[in-house]
């Protein structure tokens, strides 16, 4: 029988590492940002929503390399996040943390109703150079080359991102920020900058994480930023919120417990897909409150 | 160097710092010292950018800087060592002390006061590695003083340095205090422990509900009657 063969599990594998990547990155972008400010931006899946249709415009219009597309998408998420930065989360700085909280659910309808006002609620294809979808087999595994520049795109990122806050200065910053924000500005930290630039690395990564879910699943709409949003704010939670080596492994868990369940699972069940989803996250939670990477004392409340 | 002139600090309603006027020389230590609540941390916590007050103006040497950013403080040579040393708790030694040396681009310089601030306190040095939170209260305390100095202070305000600490601990940073002073950085030290703080200040300043209530030079202050009787224990 087919259905639990070494193939099939591998296949599933597979198809995990490329969703896991994809929710990892918009995961980092949720943890960067909870970690400095303490800020849990529920805008930030529509933010993956700007970047996928972005992304569609310069496909259809450019006719470019791959990689253009992505650094483009890239630079309009890092502008998008230091706008909204700016704009919304800013002026809100010292009021209490619910006030940011609600300000991201306004932006979040803002950005969605925008979006449903501008392109229509209608779902649209969204088509990649036929070269993309080109198969590959490796052993009894199949996956299109879109899914290996997602997982290599994806891995390339975490890796630099995490060099980047533990050797640079401005990650050394980030780091010393999300620890002790008052004892930053005394070292001659400019938070203002970090939390900017926070928002913009975050909110860049999230664009990008948009495109590759346009391109794995073929469909983009403006109310499409929701639930990879929430999945990826329950990856970075499950994860360990304040590390970015805990989102990127919450990205991962939820990537590969999302495919195998639906792999594994009958497939009249596959439908429960989330609901199995949420209970494994309550499941983790129950057993180490702090994430899977948290420390003790960081349980969020 | 340093000049308070009517600072009127607020926490939203609460009025903290009542016109204070404090004002410190080149190559003094000077000390603040009061009860708990006086409003001694806020006075540092004013100087440094960390808040604005809403009247008066603060002058350091020469130059107003009542409204200037915490950064830009910092970089005019005012390193703060906050009560309760704050630390960054999951960096290690090394990069605690890397982050005090934050605004400065001369690595081998940085290099060389790094050597200088494990001279000071040795112990740091054999825990380059360690993770700061996991110090004990000692060592966070020598900690937070040797990252206070990697930003090569003209002045260094230090918060309620002896706080919490065993009083052989407590002897060995009021020396190193004497000796940085020694060495030209001016010092503006608050203290819960106005003895130890008399000893080796010039001046003080006696601080009560937001207000100085007394000041003059050390002596002065040390055979003031109320003063022994509210902050010396006699």
């Amino acid at each position: 029988m087919s259905f639990l063969s070494i193939g099939y599990i591998l296949q599933q594998v597979a198809n995990g590492f490329i969703l896991g990547s994809i929710y990892s990155l918009v995961a980092i972008g949720f943890s960067m940002i909870f970690s400095i400010i303490g800020l849990i931006n529920f805008s930030h899946g529509d933010i993956l929503m700007l970047g996928a249709f972005s992304a569609l415009a310069f496909i259809t219009a450019l006719h470019g390399p791959i990689w253009v597309v992505f650094g483009m998408v890239g630079v309009v998420g890092f502008l998008i996040g230091i706008a909204i930065e700016r704009v919304a989360f800013r002026p809100i700085r010292s009021a209490p943390q619910v006030t940011g909280f609600i300000t991201s659910l306004a932006i979040s309808s803002l950005i969605e109703n925008f979006g449903i006002l501008v392109l229509t609620a209608q779902p649209r294809s969204f088509n990649i150079p036929d070269y993309l979808n080109g198969l590959l087999n490796v052993g009894a595994v199949s996956f299109r080359v879109i899914d290996a520049i997602i997982v290599a795109l994806s891995t390339t990122i975490v890796i630099s991102l995490y060099m980047y806050t533990k050797y640079t200065r401005m990650g050394m910053a980030m780091r010393a920020t999300a620890q002790n924000i008052d004892a930053s500005r005394l070292m001659g930290i400019n938070v203002n900058r970090v939390i900017m630039i926070a928002f913009a690395i975050g909110s860049s990564l999230a664009a990008i994480a948009g495109l590759m879910w346009g391109a794995k699943f073929g469909q983009i709409s403006p109310l499409m930023g929701f639930l990879p949003g929430l999945k990826a704010f329950v990856a970075a939670v499950i994860g360990g919120i304040r590390d970015i080596r805990g989102a990127v492994l919450g990205g991962y868990v939820l990537g590969f417990s999302e495919v195998l369940f639906v792999g594994l699972l009958p497939p009249d069940m596959s439908g429960y897909r989330d609901a199995f989803v949420f209970t494994l996250l309550i499941v983790i939670l129950l057993i180490k409150p702090e994430g899977m990477l948290g420390r003790e004392e960081e349980v969020i409340k | 160097m340093l000049e308070l002139k009517g600072v009127d600090v607020y926490y939203g309603k609460l009025y903290i710092l009542k016109g204070i006027n404090v004002s410190v020389k080149k190559g003094e230590i000077v000390t603040i010292i009061g009860a708990n609540g006086a409003g001694k941390t806020t006075t540092l916590r004013t100087i440094s950018g960390l808040v604005h007050p809403r009247g008066g103006s603060i002058y350091y040497n020469g130059k107003e800087i009542t409204r200037e950013s915490s950064n830009n403080i910092v970089k005019m040579g005012i390193s703060h060592c906050p009560e309760g040393r704050q630390l960054f708790p999951y960096m290690t030694v090394r990069e605690n002390l890397l982050l005090g040396a934050y605004l400065r681009n001369d690595t081998n310089a940085i290099k060389e006061d790094m050597e200088w601030v494990y001279s000071i306190f040795p112990i740091l040095a054999e825990r380059q590695k360690q993770i700061a939170g996991t110090l004990s209260g000692g060592e966070q305390e020598m900690l937070a003083i040797g990252r206070a100095l990697m930003s090569r202070p003209k002045l260094l305000m230090l918060d309620e340095p002896s706080l919490g600490l065993a009083p052989i601990v407590v002897d060995k940073i009021f020396d190193v205090i004497k000796e940085l002073n020694g060495k030209g950085v001016t010092i503006l030290l608050v203290e819960q422990n106005a003895n130890m703080a008399l000893e080796i200040a010039h001046r003080g300043y006696v601080m009560e509900t937001g207000k100085i209530s007394l000041q003059g030079s050390a002596r002065e202050l040390f055979e003031d009657e109320a003063v022994k009787r509210a902050y010396l224990g006699g």
